[in-house]
């Protein structure tokens, strides 16, 4: 039987330099319940290494953790990628760590801690995670595609790092699988804004970086199963499955 | 001053659209977001970015520029090669950063005025 989920399907950690510490596994898990969320995707910026974590203090409680990554591409357009599993996501990550280049910066940009789901720090990355990769968006989509994850470009609505301040417009080769507003703007004031995407799902998302803003935008899922197919399906609009806006 | 003149003054390596540099220049643009070369720059113009999308040819055709021209020697993709050829719109290539070709051009340009 078909139900409706409550998805936020891009949330950070204490890996992204920009979020605060105390975003880290099982403090986001237990957040994202009190929310009532069924379904939230982990991306930090070019890195993953949490996911596991996130999914190890989701284990046994009613929460679906879709692994996934905010790509910074060659063009400076933040991609949500979404995946279905941690092979494909490792996949993706040594790509990106091959064409993600410079170290961090703690005092200028901030820690980027990996933190197990007992809470405490595994390590501290040092790769220059807000910065670019040298690849193109197109190379990245394909990427994406190719191991049969969803490429959504994050908050077109936003100056800053989004698909329409870097590149534009959104032209019609771009294969994306939909596209994120932000929560500040919202489904149906995008939908109003950007008439000529009409044609495109729309999703919009809390971009948390502070655990008390996970779940302040969710996208509503009519699903089967809180399963990556069944989310798949729900962006193409297949067998029933839908956003519900 | 058509865009030969400053191919010639500048040493700029031409890309592609070779058959259309006897356009003429009136002023310039430097910029890598694209919604505000969108918003900002003006026909005739040369454009000035590190960009190197498919997409710029789009807003460069739009916006009626003379041509583009890449700085740093990046280099336009297949895509955006294809396209400009298609469009008709000149893509230069420069080893100098956007401050030092656009301060070029800029001085050619007033020169000539």
């Amino acid at each position: 039987m078909l139900k409706v989920y409550h998805c936020d399907l891009h949330i950070h950690t204490c890996l992204s330099p920009c979020a605060e510490l105390d975003m880290h596994p099982q403090a986001l898990v237990d957040r994202a319940l009190e929310k009532n969320l069924d379904i939230i995707a982990i991306s930090d910026h070019n890195a993953s290494a949490n996911v596991p974590y996130v999914q190890a203090a989701a284990a046994g409680k009613n929460i679906r953790i879709v692994p996934a990554m905010e790509i910074t591409t060659r063009e400076e357009v933040h991609l949500l990628a979404l995946l279905e599993n941690l092979f494909a996501l490792r996949e993706l990550q040594t790509l990106i760590d091959r064409h993600l280049f410079g170290e961090n910066d703690e005092d200028r940009f901030g820690v980027q801690a990996v933190v197990n789901e007992r809470g405490e720090v595994e390590e501290l990355n040092n790769q220059l995670l807000i910065g670019a990769t040298d690849l193109s968006i197109d190379e990245i989509v394909d990427t994406i595609h190719r191991l049969k994850g969803l490429a959504i470009p994050a908050h077109i609505d936003r100056e800053s790092f989004s698909v329409l301040g870097q590149l534009g417009f959104i032209d019609d080769n771009a294969h994306f699988d939909a596209l994120e507003i932000s929560g500040r703007t919202g489904l149906a004031k995008g939908r109003l804004q950007y008439p000529e995407l009409r044609h495109y799902p729309f999703v919009t998302s809390s971009d948390a970086h502070f655990v008390r803003d996970i779940g302040t935008a969710t996208t509503p899922l009519l699903l089967e199963a809180p399963t990556f197919a069944e989310i798949k399906m729900a962006l193409a609009g297949q067998n029933g499955r839908r956003i519900v806006e | 001053m058509k865009i030969e003149e400053i191919v010639q003054a500048l040493g700029l390596e031409v890309k592609c659209a070779k058959d259309c540099l006897d356009r003429e220049v009136t002023g310039g643009y430097t910029g890598d977001l694209l919604s505000d070369v969108m918003g900002n720059s003006k026909a005739g113009y040369i454009w000035i970015t590190r960009q190197v999308h498919q997409n710029i040819v789009a807003v460069a055709s739009l916006k009626e520029h003379s041509a583009i021209i890449l700085i740093n020697s990046s280099q336009p993709t297949a895509e955006t090669m294809d396209k400009a050829e298609a469009e008709k719109i000149p893509i230069m290539v420069s080893d100098l950063p956007a401050f030092e070709i656009s301060g070029k051009i800029y001085n050619l340009l007033t020169a000539n005025s």
